[in-house]
């Protein structure tokens, strides 16, 4: 007989909720025993490859692929001739617009889908592209949204009615043929009797230009039609799978039950593998013509030039305050510069995503927002890089405008701060745009970080760095980026959230075997974020079995219970709730089987730990692993046998995970460039549940924030030429560039969610971004700066210096 | 095509001969005619280093070689670092300090890692940022990263020591 473990023992032995369990999915990963789509090799196979336009307007006039046929080893090549007998020349965006899939007569973006070449191996398939003769009439391209809202040429003639007119698009009356929608929220005309009722009113234009979330792994597909039994089976880069199922069977006419999506390992996702892209498209349509299975995996200057870019808000904002530097309204007018087709990814009733989310972590009694979206000559996309639908944007718009507030009121930024934030009473709080926040405390975070940082010794530090500056004793300014952000994640409750049509609920579904280890299976998949060990965890803590005797998998839409996927945070808030709430139908069973082996009635067993006990008699008790075993085995009167459960959660509100940021920076007024001395980042995700995972997550979120604000873009030349599309122009930090972060925390769980779990893997981009940039431009606040525009390389900096003088 | 050119190549301590066009790249020789699918394509212009092998004695990124470059050559990918029964003390050091996410770097970098700590055994803090600078992980910002390599070294310099 074992000797007995105490509470505490038992408690560790599961590897549940809190711990830092190691993850489980390094073993394969360090050994290079990943599977990712690049790898999967079916027999048979052939490679797509596609013929993209060189031009960021033109017309198609004509495409000639005989030279490409005429070539050893190539199979077939795809136009929009082809593919428009089955319908399938255009394809739906997930924002109610649609794109070409192939080019149909003309093109609206540098290095559009022209031509989809099937040959026998990736090198033939790259020749025959270049074989590929196609002739192309130049159109005049726009770039700018806002000249794209005053110019006479028509990007989108499939958009026009007859004689002109203009008919509405998906969200509502167009005011011009190259604007997309309209979106408003708050009250537009109290935010403007307050603005000019205040006392103090900053106003900026403050651009969040366009980057790409560009993860290692470019996006990919494997399609495979097997024609005897008719089923397609569909591996790729998917960050929703479920949801990729349902448009292959909307767009292509099979049925659902006869397609089966994997996402494999995916190596990086931040957004841009939420999208069903052309490319998925031709390989399923080049595999239903060839028979065999059809491999297309874009290239680096396809994936920066192509899929899915991020931000290109143009946000003009007016904020009023008291004289003592109360907010009292909050005004916001942005201009999107969605590209040539609307394929943002957000939720069908929020055009602009959470943008509404502006008003952040303060009280701002009236607010208004409106969000114009524009058609220009640059790719389509507008995802949400790394943040839940366009809340960097927002994150971003209010902590620029609050910093910029804190000089017109000539205030400490901190302090502004501090008597705008929403008390920790007044949760939850009611926001003049719309969003209930569900909870925070947003004081005690705020003391904490900057007593972390000793901020009043860094603001004297910083007084006499400005002195030896003007006295000629250094050459360096230091900044001091502050940032308190709320997030809003967990996609979401299905009243408000849907995509497609599709409620964004997730799921789980749990198998208990007789011997007492499980599977259960969830509707998101991982691309990094450690869900096989995180979920497990969850789990462990609600049935008492061991995170380690519990696979979890997802990816699969033949066994995995329908769900939305991973992205905007939504995986612990959504599909963990659904995972405890899975969990909690197990336990009810459980207990029913222990009050029966045990003799005694339901209600007088207790769950403690990895076992039911008979309340005030813990002596007298049935573990986990026996009542599991007992659901096989033994014939108990009213109840089925086994022990499975699956639930499907849709959330009664969003989560709403914050933090308070500070980065400390110097910069050389001679070169413009930034040296971080120091990055401290407190967040609170509610209740924790891997902390070390936790913490990787802020590494990598704070550093692909570094990368956006101090040089990650993409870039476009008048003639909507990419300047950015390889990784020596698009910036991505090495080890080098990146410093060693603080991190910290606060808990305070959200009441709604089972668990209290809020979310993470977002907060550390949102907060970021703001805090890298106000720090560049608190550095040149003595000297006068207002605002400079992101991204902050080397070249804008020592231009900002140059322009205030600085340089002598 | 071009005609193809004759290539032995020793990979992973394994002789291989085959028939291939001289453009053919190294990368590809390796994932897709040897299914050795450790090694990874992230960029193909020797930016990110997810193809990372040791070529001869030197760190490459083998998306920017040819393999009639590597005719003869001798190569070690991250198959060829350990196995299932014993991993390598880098990939150890990995797993135990967080220093993966998505795991699409991971071969590289260890890859990188085991040849960083041959040329010094001993590196600070700095010399490792430095000498990983080839390698571009989008997932950990290098933290943990920085930290296994550190780890792993010391354990690998405290073996050393037992040994002598
Ligand atoms: S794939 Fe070789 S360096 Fe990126
Ligand atoms: S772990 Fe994902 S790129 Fe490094």
């Amino acid at each position: 007989m074992n000797k007995e473990l105490t509470r505490e023992e038992r408690t560790d032995a599961l590897g549940g909720m809190g711990c830092k369990r190691k993850r489980v999915e390094d073993a394969r990963f360090t050994q290079g025993k990943g599977n990712y789509v690049d790898d999967i090799k079916l027999p048979g196979m052939l490679h797509g490859d596609f013929v993209r336009s060189p031009y960021a307007h033109a017309k198609v006039v004509s495409i000639n692929t005989d030279a490409a046929m005429a070539l050893d080893g190539v199979v077939a090549v795809l136009t929009a001739a082809d593919l428009a007998p089955l319908g399938l020349h255009w394809m739906p965006t997930l924002a109610g617009d649609k794109q070409m899939v192939l080019a149909d007569g003309k093109v609206l973006f540098q290095g559009q889908e022209v031509a989809y070449v099937v040959a026998k191996d990736r090198y033939i398939a790259a020749d025959a592209v270049e074989l590929v003769e196609v002739e192309y009439e130049e159109l005049p391209v726009l770039t700018d949204p806002f000249a794209a809202m005053e110019s006479d040429v028509v990007l989108r003639e499939d958009l026009m009615g007859e004689g002109g007119a203009l008919p509405d698009g998906a969200h509502g009356p167009r005011k011009h043929h190259n604007h997309i929608f309209t979106w408003e929220v708050g009250e537009k005309e109290a935010t403007q009797q307050v603005l000019d009722e205040a006392d103090v009113v900053a106003e900026e234009m403050v651009y969040y230009h366009r980057t790409h979330p560009c993860p290692l792994e470019t996006c990919g597909c494997v399609a495979s039609m097997d024609k005897v039994n008719g089923k397609l089976t569909l591996h790729g880069t998917f960050q929703a799978p479920h949801a990729i199922r349902t448009v292959v069977s909307l767009i292509s006419g099979i049925e659902e039950h006869n397609i089966r999506v994997i996402s494999p390992d995916i190596g990086g996702g931040f957004g841009n593998k939420v999208g069903a892209y052309p490319g998925y498209v031709c390989s399923v349509v080049a595999s239903i013509v060839t028979g065999v299975p059809v491999k297309w995996v874009e290239d680096r200057m396809e994936n920066l030039m192509t899929t899915a870019f991020a931000r290109d808000y143009h946000m003009h904002g007016k904020i009023s305050a008291t004289k003592e530097g109360k907010i009292t309204g909050l005004w916001c007018h942005t201009t999107a510069d969605h590209g040539g087709f609307d394929a943002c990814a957000d939720p069908t009733k929020f055009p602009a995503g959470f943008m509404n989310i502006c008003t952040g972590s303060y009280d701002i009694p009236t607010a208004y927002l409106a969000v114009d979206g524009v058609y220009t000559n640059k790719a389509p996309g507008g995802v949400s890089y790394r943040c839940s639908f366009r809340v960097t944007e927002a994150a971003y718009f209010i902590e620029r405008m609050v910093e910029i507030l804190a000089i017109e009121l000539n205030m400490d930024a901190a302090e502004l701060r501090r008597i705008n934030f929403i008390k920790k009473d007044q949760f939850p709080y009611q926001s003049a745009l719309g969003w209930e926040y569900d909870s925070g405390d947003y004081h005690t975070a705020w003391d904490k970080a900057l007593k972390a940082v000793d901020y009043d010794g860094l603001r004297a530090e910083q007084a006499q760095r400005v002195e030896d500056f003007k006295a000629g004793k250094t050459r360096k300014l230091m900044g001091i980026g502050l940032t308190h952000f709320t997030e809003i994640v967990g996609a979401g409750p299905v009243k408000n959230c849907d995509i497609l049509g599709l409620g964004m609920f997730d799921s789980c579904e749990i198998r208990i075997h007789p011997t007492g280890s499980a599977i259960a299976r969830l509707g998101t998949i991982s691309q990094g974020q450690g869900h096989a060990t995180t979920f497990a965890q969850i789990l462990a803590t609600e049935i008492g079995l061991p995170a380690d005797s519990i696979t979890i998998e997802e990816g699969d839409t033949d066994t995995a219970p329908y769900g939305l996927g991973t992205y905007g945070s939504r995986s612990t808030p959504v599909a963990g709730a659904a995972t405890a709430m899975a969990g909690r139908k197990i336990r009810a069973k459980a207990q029913m089987i222990a009050a029966y082996l045990l003799e005694v009635h339901d209600d007088d067993v207790e769950f403690d730990v990895d076992r039911f006990v008979v309340k005030g008699a813990p002596e007298k008790f049935k573990t986990m692993k026996e009542i599991a075993f007992a659901a096989y085995n033994q014939a108990i009167p009213g109840i089925e046998p086994g022990l499975e459960a699956v639930s499907y959660y849709d959330p009664p509100n969003m989560t709403y995970p914050f933090g308070a940021y500070v980065c400390v920076m110097d910069i050389d007024v001679d070169t413009g460039v930034t040296d971080i001395r120091r990055f401290y980042a407190l967040d609170d995700c509610g209740t924790r549940i891997n902390p070390m995972i936790i913490e990787g997550q802020v590494h990598g979120g704070l550093t692909e924030a570094l990368a956006v604000a101090l040089g990650q873009e993409i870039a476009y030349d008048d003639m909507g030429n990419v300047k950015t599309g390889t990784l020596m122009d698009f910036f991505l930090p090495t080890a080098w560039e990146v410093p060693n972060y603080e991190t910290d925390h606060t808990v305070t769980p959200s009441p709604h969610h089972p668990i209290g779990a809020k979310g993470v893997g977002e907060s550390p981009h949102v907060g970021g971004v703001p805090c890298f940039s106000n720090a560049v431009n608190d550095a040149f606040r003595a000297f006068g700066l207002r605002h400079t525009h992101m991204p902050h390389d080397h070249w804008r900096i020592w231009k900002t210096a140059n322009e205030l003088g600085l340089h002598g | 095509m071009s005609g193809k050119k004759h290539i032995t190549m020793t990979v992973n301590g394994e002789a291989q001969e085959f028939l291939a066009e001289p453009r053919e790249l190294l990368i590809h020789t390796l994932r897709e005619r040897l299914n050795i699918t450790g090694p990874h394509i992230g960029c193909e212009t020797s930016h990110c280093g997810a193809c990372t092998v040791t070529l001869d004695g030197k760190s490459v990124k083998s998306c920017t070689v040819f393999v009639a470059q590597a005719d003869g050559a001798d190569i070690t990918t991250i198959e060829g670092l350990g196995n299932p029964d014993s991993l390598h003390v880098l990939q150890e050091a990995f797993k135990e300090h967080h220093g993966l996410q998505c795991g699409f770097c991971t071969p590289g970098m260890i890859t990188r890692a085991s040849k960083l700590l041959e040329e010094n055994p001993s590196p600070t803090e700095e010399e490792v940022r430095f000498g990983m600078a080839g390698n571009i992980c989008r997932c950990t910002g290098y933290q943990n990263i920085v930290k296994s390599i550190l780890a792993a070294a010391t354990e690998m310099n405290a073996a050393k020591e037992a040994a002598e």
